[in-house]
């Protein structure tokens, strides 16, 4: 991951510097958009790495592990493929997987990057939705970078713009009132709607 | 948990054919010696035939057991290199640890035919021919660790590796342009690779070193898994990416380097063993693969050392090529069957 530029990172009104590998991995789970370097693991065994932080030397799982691992399957809807390879998986399957590997770390945050890259329109509302339950059942923060600044509006409860200036943080609909949106985009080529939250391209 | 039934079948399975490899392996050579004869003086009996008992064990038993530890050795840091570098084609000697034991034989042989008027003495035996390949892949092995404090990027370093290979093999290519054809031949004959003269010391010291090797491996099995997912996830999980690379490298160097510095090196052992265990296991889990490795690899090393050998002949033949023979139609075999390579 990219270190620090400038300035202070602080988990928990703790310097992050201050926290070694062990100890960030019991915070903080990552889903990100680099593959896998080996898609010969099972479902089942690529989720069960998330228990990594919890396990002994040799990383034995124990009942309570097992039972974790089962709920975050449960939680994606992966029951019917947990003995699948993952080279078997469509790129939305492997999404959830990822997810669902993310979950079973159980760490009080989650960051993402770029969730929805390469799924189609129905993926990527499904995965945010999922993450939007994740949040909410769960009262874990989850962070994610996406493009998809329309279904984000929809379904977050804040967002930060990066616009290159001020970079504006807060609720979408402070952000919508606040007019931020008009100017992320050049003007010439698109247009934000305030009433329906949507971008349009001009013609 | 009928997988778990499956892994405990083919480790039976490979047992019972180290076990009868062994017993093939001493008792074929190219002396003939009846089959219950060789049993008895493994254990211990008396036998009609001095000559026997002497052949067995000085020369068949210490084979049959470098023959494993080659063949173990070897699949293993193949498994551990496989798994660091992300790469189904990464094998024991992808950082260069047999280029640099060539290049220290190469020196000693070829280099003492043109320097000769300097030294003047005949140094090659078997010793020191393993002692200049141990310090050649040890030498060759502290510049890519050396390195690999420098380059964050694992990819980076298999390139790194690569590239010593070639600067090895091209003083090598120097130095046999301008030695005698003896020497050369000498040179080439190590090349060959071979299992057959190792003292009983010899295989001691290598006993050890798979020793530490294996143990090594088992303290970095947990890494090892966590790598599948690729350094990022492996570091986010709470992996100390840089101390599991040096020990995984560290490993494969006194594994892939002490067996180079003995027997010569041994192609494709370490390359295929890998593969043909995840087909029969079905598993990346390196707590099944680990053991999996090292039987199936002393199991093949038994096989091609059999076949070498051709039995009741005098002749042996070299067992590099036998590995690479038996080998390579094997994998090619598998992913004509498999249609690809699973990693």
């Amino acid at each position: 991951m990219q270190e620090k530029i400038s300035g202070k990172l602080q988990l928990h009104n703790k310097n992050l510097d201050h926290f070694n590998v062990q100890e960030l991995a019991l915070e903080i789970s990552l889903v990100l958009t680099e593959k896998i370097a080996s898609k010969n693991l099972t479902v089942l065994e690529l989720i069960a790495l998330g228990r990594q932080p919890y396990t002994n030397w040799l990383g034995s799982l124990k009942n309570k592990d097992l039972s974790i691992i089962n709920n975050a399957i449960t939680k994606v809807n992966l029951d019917s493929l947990k003995h699948k390879k993952c080279y078997e998986l469509s790129d939305g399957q492997m999404q959830r997987v990822m997810i669902a590997r993310a979950l079973s770390q159980d760490t009080s945050i989650m960051l993402l990057d770029e969730p929805t890259t390469h799924l189609d329109f129905y993926h990527k509302a499904t995965i945010l939705k999922l993450l939007k339950s994740i949040a909410t059942t769960t009262n874990k923060t989850i962070l994610f970078t996406t493009h998809e600044i329309e279904l984000a509006i929809q379904l977050c409860d804040k967002m930060l713009l990066l616009n290159n200036t001020n970079n504006p943080y807060g609720k979408p609909s402070e952000l919508i009132k606040e007019k931020h949106f008009e100017t992320l985009f050049p003007k010439d080529i698109i247009n934000f709607d305030a009433n329906t939250a949507s971008f349009k391209v001009n013609k | 948990m009928e997988k778990n039934k499956t892994h405990i079948k083919a480790f039976t399975l490979l047992s019972l054919l180290l076990i009868v490899f062994f017993g093939i392996n001493i008792s074929l050579g190219s002396v003939s010696i009846p089959l219950f004869e060789t049993f008895s003086v493994i254990f211990g009996e008396t036998t009609s035939n001095n000559s026997w008992e002497y052949i067995i064990w000085n020369y068949r038993l210490p084979k049959a057991i470098t023959a494993i530890l080659v063949g173990s050795g070897l699949a293993l840091s193949g498994l551990l290199m496989q798994t660091l570098f992300k790469n189904p084609l990464a094998g024991p000697f992808v950082l260069g640890i047999s280029s640099g034991a060539s290049l220290g034989v190469a020196l000693l042989i070829m280099g003492s035919s043109i320097f000769s008027s300097y030294i003047g003495l005949q140094l090659v035996s078997n010793i020191s021919l393993a002692i200049v390949a141990s310090i050649g892949s040890f030498i060759v092995l502290l510049s890519v660790i050396i390195v690999a404090s420098k380059v964050k990027d694992t990819m980076a370093l298999l390139i790194i590796g690569l590239m010593f290979g070639s600067i090895t093999a091209a003083i090598v290519s120097v130095l046999s342009y301008f030695t005698n054809a003896e020497k050369l031949q000498q040179y080439v004959y190590w090349s060959f690779g071979s299992i057959g003269n190792l003292s009983w010391q010899q295989i001691a010291i290598l006993i050890v070193l798979c020793f530490v090797g294996v143990i090594l491996s088992i303290f970095s099995i947990k890494a090892l898994n966590a790598l599948l997912l690729g350094e990022n996830y492996a570091r986010s999980l709470g992996i100390k990416i840089k101390k599991a690379r040096y020990i995984i490298i560290i490993t494969t160097g006194l594994l892939a380097g002490g067996i180079t510095a003995f027997a010569g090196p041994i192609a494709f052992i370490g390359l295929a063993v890998p593969h043909l265990t995840r087909q029969i296991f079905n598993t990346t889990n390196h707590k099944i693969l680990v053991p999996a490795v090292l039987l199936y690899g002393a199991v093949l090393m038994l096989l091609c050392d059999t076949v070498a050998q051709l039995p009741n002949s005098a002749s042996v033949l070299p067992i590099n090529a036998i590995t690479s023979i038996i080998g390579a139609p094997v994998i090619i075999w598998l992913l004509v069957r498999k249609q690809k390579i699973i990693f």
